[in-house]
């Protein structure tokens, strides 16, 4: 069977598992894996922006910030129904991220990477003095969604499933938009802005658009994010939780669609931000998984996958457009691999 | 008018904290072209082992100097072991593995110590006197007076030592710094056992003031790499400087700028840094290597 | 016994391989220079005696055997390489580059010396000794690699194409500069060179690489006078 048709396959596979699952887990459970869902779509926004067009940004939490919030207002003081919370979260955070796309055209590396970080940092700050609209430190409610009775679902099956279909159709449209010119264009630009600009990419053009949609994702998956719980405060969205989707691209794959998902189930699972004593250790974990993936598996999860499934007779797919050389996080023009980036490391 | 040196003293100390923990951040950029976000981290970290030498029994004096020869050798240890294996590679790769020891070094010290508070005795006591009208307590002028010496050691060394031109040989150009026999392992081990001493002592500095908890460095960090930012990266002296701005803006806007009160004034350090980038990103005195990262 | 023997040098980049197996030897107190072409492996030759790429093969200096030395290892046996580029250290000042060059020698009234000494040979460098490395011309900074090369005292001195970028009256001073370092100062200089012409008129044996292989080897002399290996292979 080609490897485009096992690829198909393995989401079926993945899909028909996600059908089942509410119907074997407890409602908390349940719950918990809608909002990695929700997770997984903010994920896959980030991995679009540092994955793919090699912008570094350490405050995605901010536009999940945003996306809830923009949702939770609409909903709550405008009696939007909450469906239509989702696209209007979209929406702020596409012009959000276009905003902060501009300047960051003109950061590099290292200090677009510090300025996003201010931004996560900011973003408690900012959510409690704009109290008016947020409702500050008292954070926001919003009513619990019910399941409708045609359904025939409890409350939190029905959200799942609501979340399920989202999800879906966001991993789709990401699929399409870097399988196509747009993603081969951002690789591009990734690996080698000046080649790339050539090449006839408009550098500006492309670069805020992935800003932009990259915060529209994660505003979608803010906005699906809150619907379980019902309630935002500026403490929900911690630096940490901009910490946690970073670690959830590496772990699961930069530039990898599927990644997305092992990463928002990994940071889901090991909580950072939940209760004390689970904290720490938790956190001792996680920062030390971080750092052993940079070095055994900086191709994370699907990394891994990819080079087992290659061993196999079958020439590797041209899934996500790089050709195999993305084992290293920013990829590696010279194409050589991890192979090479260790040996320039020696070397050095 | 009172009011207002009062917040131009305040600020000035204030900002000479930001400028200490700025100084082990250039350090390292200065020796190894790495942006360390866990600074502020290893700095908590130091800090609580020397509380913790305290509550055994050692007087601060003895703790602090123990704590800051420790400090030197973790530096190192760090650098050798989690750092080495990424050197020299993507720029994300680097961004990642410091932030991976951010949350294990975060949550190390919260597993160890827990995640309260507590208090932090100041090295200079509690004296204060007045001067027109404002007081000044003696801790920030002991502040001011550690840090300008600190900066002049170190330029000292920079400038002067050996060990000073080799890590900014090897910052420069490893591989003509091997050929001259520079090893560059060992140089860039040294400048992180440095750049971890300077943390520890930014910690102790500042731990009286915010209480101690794991998490009390975490805005510093932001606020000092303002100060580095503005100071010029590679610059120690900047990083002071850039500090001492800091400091004194955030003190200003936060008292006479109603936007930004007292909850909005990490804006202060935000600003800072983006007007930098976009329109000096060398600062103020860094040099011109800086802009290429 | 030669000061520098060395058999069967494989080295390369990742998975290529560029020199396929040479062989060659260079005197105390001779000029050698290995010629050939662009992609000839000339650079990765030096890159391999000094260490900083992958290699395999034996090298020996003065009798020893060298063939795993690192970069600083073997400056500290008086090895000096002035590499492709140059390697300045264009944020120090000239006279803080010179004490880079001198960093593993231990006699400070020595260097002192020396940093004296440099100077005499390249006069420009002495006006500039404060002014930062970056601020000089591609000619100066060569001159600057070479004393820092000198700082060393070294026994051997490894050059890559010293006439890169350089415009010809410049290069035939340099290398008139170079040939009074190698005989008043008993320096062994192993030369990679494009530009052929110049460079066989001022050392005494030469090789000519092709593809990662050693075709050719003789004196200066001879090579230079053949004007059918000439035209074969250097393109003169």
């Amino acid at each position: 069977m080609s490897s485009k048709r096992l690829r198909l396959l393995a989401w079926g596979v993945v899909l028909l598992l996600a059908i089942l699952l509410p119907f074997f887990f407890n409602s908390y459970r349940v719950g918990q894996f809608t909002q990695a869902m929700a997770l997984a779509i903010a994920v896959l926004g980030l991995n679009l922006l540092v994955g793919y067009s090699g912008q570094i940004s350490l405050g995605h939490g901010a536009f999940f910030a945003l996306g809830a919030y923009a949702s939770a207002i609409s909903i709550a003081d405008l009696g939007v129904p909450y469906l239509l919370g989702l696209p209007i979260a979209g929406a702020v955070c596409a012009i959000a991220g276009f905003a902060l796309g501009l300047p960051a055209l003109r950061l590099r590396g290292l200090y677009l990477a510090l300025v996003t970080l201010g931004v996560a940092i900011a973003t408690p700050q900012i959510i409690k003095r704009a109290d008016g609209l947020t409702g500050g430190t008292q954070g926001m409610t919003i009513e619990k969604i019910t399941a409708p009775a045609w359904s025939g679902l409890a409350d939190d099956q029905w959200l799942y499933f609501v979340t399920l279909v989202v999800t879906a159709v966001m991993f789709v449209l990401a699929a399409f938009l870097v399988r196509g010119r747009v993603g081969r264009a951002l690789v591009a630009i990734r690996d080698n802005e000046i080649a790339a600009r050539t090449m006839g990419v408009d550098l500006a053009r492309f670069k805020t658009g992935t800003f932009a949609i990259s915060a529209a994702f994660a505003g979608v998956g803010g906005a699906l994010f809150t619907l379980p719980i019902g309630f935002l405060a500026p403490e929900s969205f911690p630096l940490a939780l901009s910490f946690a989707f970073l670690a959830a691209i590496v772990v699961g794959g930069l530039a990898t669609i599927a990644g997305a998902l092992f990463g928002a189930l990994f940071i889901e699972f090991v909580p950072v931000y939940a209760a004390d004593v689970d904290e720490a250790l938790a956190g001792v974990i996680y920062g030390g998984v971080l750092i052993l993936f940079m070095y055994l598996l900086p191709g994370g999860v699907m990394g891994l996958v990819r080079r087992i499934s290659s061993k196999k007779a079958t020439p590797r797919g041209t899934d996500d457009v790089q050709a195999g050389a993305d084992d290293r996080p920013g990829g590696d023009a010279a194409g050589a691999g991890s192979g090479a980036a260790r040996e320039r490391v020696r070397a050095q | 008018m009172d009011r207002f040196i009062q917040v131009l003293v305040d600020g000035w100390a204030t900002g000479s904290l930001y400028g200490a923990l700025a100084v082990a951040v250039v350090l390292i950029y200065r020796a190894t072209g790495i942006v360390n976000f866990a600074q502020g981290e290893l700095a908590m970290f130091s800090t609580f082992i020397a509380w913790g030498l305290m509550q055994a029994g050692l007087p601060l004096g003895l703790a602090l100097l123990a704590t800051l020869l420790l400090s030197l050798f973790g530096g190192m240890l760090i650098e050798r072991i989690i750092i080495r294996p990424v050197e020299g590679g993507e720029v994300l790769t680097l961004v990642i593995v410091t932030l991976g020891l951010y949350i294990l070094v975060n949550s190390l010290a919260g597993w160890i110590w827990g995640f309260g508070n507590r208090a932090f005795p100041s090295l200079f006591g509690d004296g204060s006197f007045d001067v027109a009208g404002a007081t000044i307590p003696l801790e920030s002028l002991g502040i001011v007076a550690v840090l300008i010496a600190l900066v002049a050691i170190l330029f000292a060394v920079f400038q002067r030592t050996k060990v000073g031109l080799a890590m900014r040989a090897v910052a420069m150009n490893p591989e003509s710094s091997r050929l001259h026999g520079i090893s560059v392992g060992r140089t860039l081990m040294i400048g992180w056992g440095v750049a971890a001493l300077v943390g520890a002592l930014a910690g102790a500095l500042i731990a009286p003031r915010l209480f101690l908890d794991v998490n009390f460095m975490g805005a510093v960090l932001i606020y000092s790499f303002a100060a580095a930012t503005l100071g010029g990266f590679d610059s120690p002296l900047g990083a002071l400087i850039g500090g001492w701005i800091v400091g004194i803006a955030e003190g200003l806007a936060g008292t006479y700028v109603d936007f930004i009160g007292s909850d909005l004034k990490i804006l202060v350090p935000l600003t800072v840094i983006l007007v930098v980038l976009l329109f000096r990103p060398t600062g103020l005195f860094g040099s011109a290597e800086v802009a290429r990262a | 016994m030669s000061l520098l023997e060395v058999s069967d040098l494989e080295a390369g980049y990742g998975p290529v391989t560029v020199l396929r197996g040479i062989s060659f030897s260079v005197d105390e107190g001779r000029i050698v220079t290995v010629l050939g072409p662009n992609g000839a492996g000339k650079t990765t030759t030096l890159r391999a005696l000094s260490g900083t790429v992958r290699r395999s093969g034996s090298i020996r200096f003065d009798g020893k055997d060298v063939s795993k030395h690192s970069p600083e290892k073997l400056a500290g046996k008086s090895v000096a390489h002035v590499p492709e580029g140059r390697g300045t250290f264009t944020g120090l000042t000239v006279e803080e580059n010179l004490r880079v060059g001198a960093f593993t020698r231990r006699d400070k009234a020595g260097v002192a010396e020396d940093m004296k000494r440099c100077c005499e040979y390249f006069p420009r460098l002495e006006e500039r000794r404060t002014q930062l490395a970056g601020a000089m011309s591609g000619g100066e900074q060569q001159m600057l690699a070479i004393a820092r090369a000198m700082m060393l005292r070294p026994r051997l001195m490894l050059l890559d194409e010293p006439s890169l970028g350089l415009a010809p009256k410049l290069t035939a001073e340099l290398f008139k500069i170079l040939e009074r370092i190698a005989r008043e100062e008993g320096v062994t200089m192993l030369l990679v060179e494009q530009n052929a012409n110049l460079v066989l008129k001022f050392a005494d044996d030469a090789h000519v690489l092709e593809a990662g292989r050693i075709v050719l080897s003789g004196t200066a002399k001879e090579i230079q006078a053949d004007e059918g290996i000439r035209r074969s292979y250097l393109g003169v």
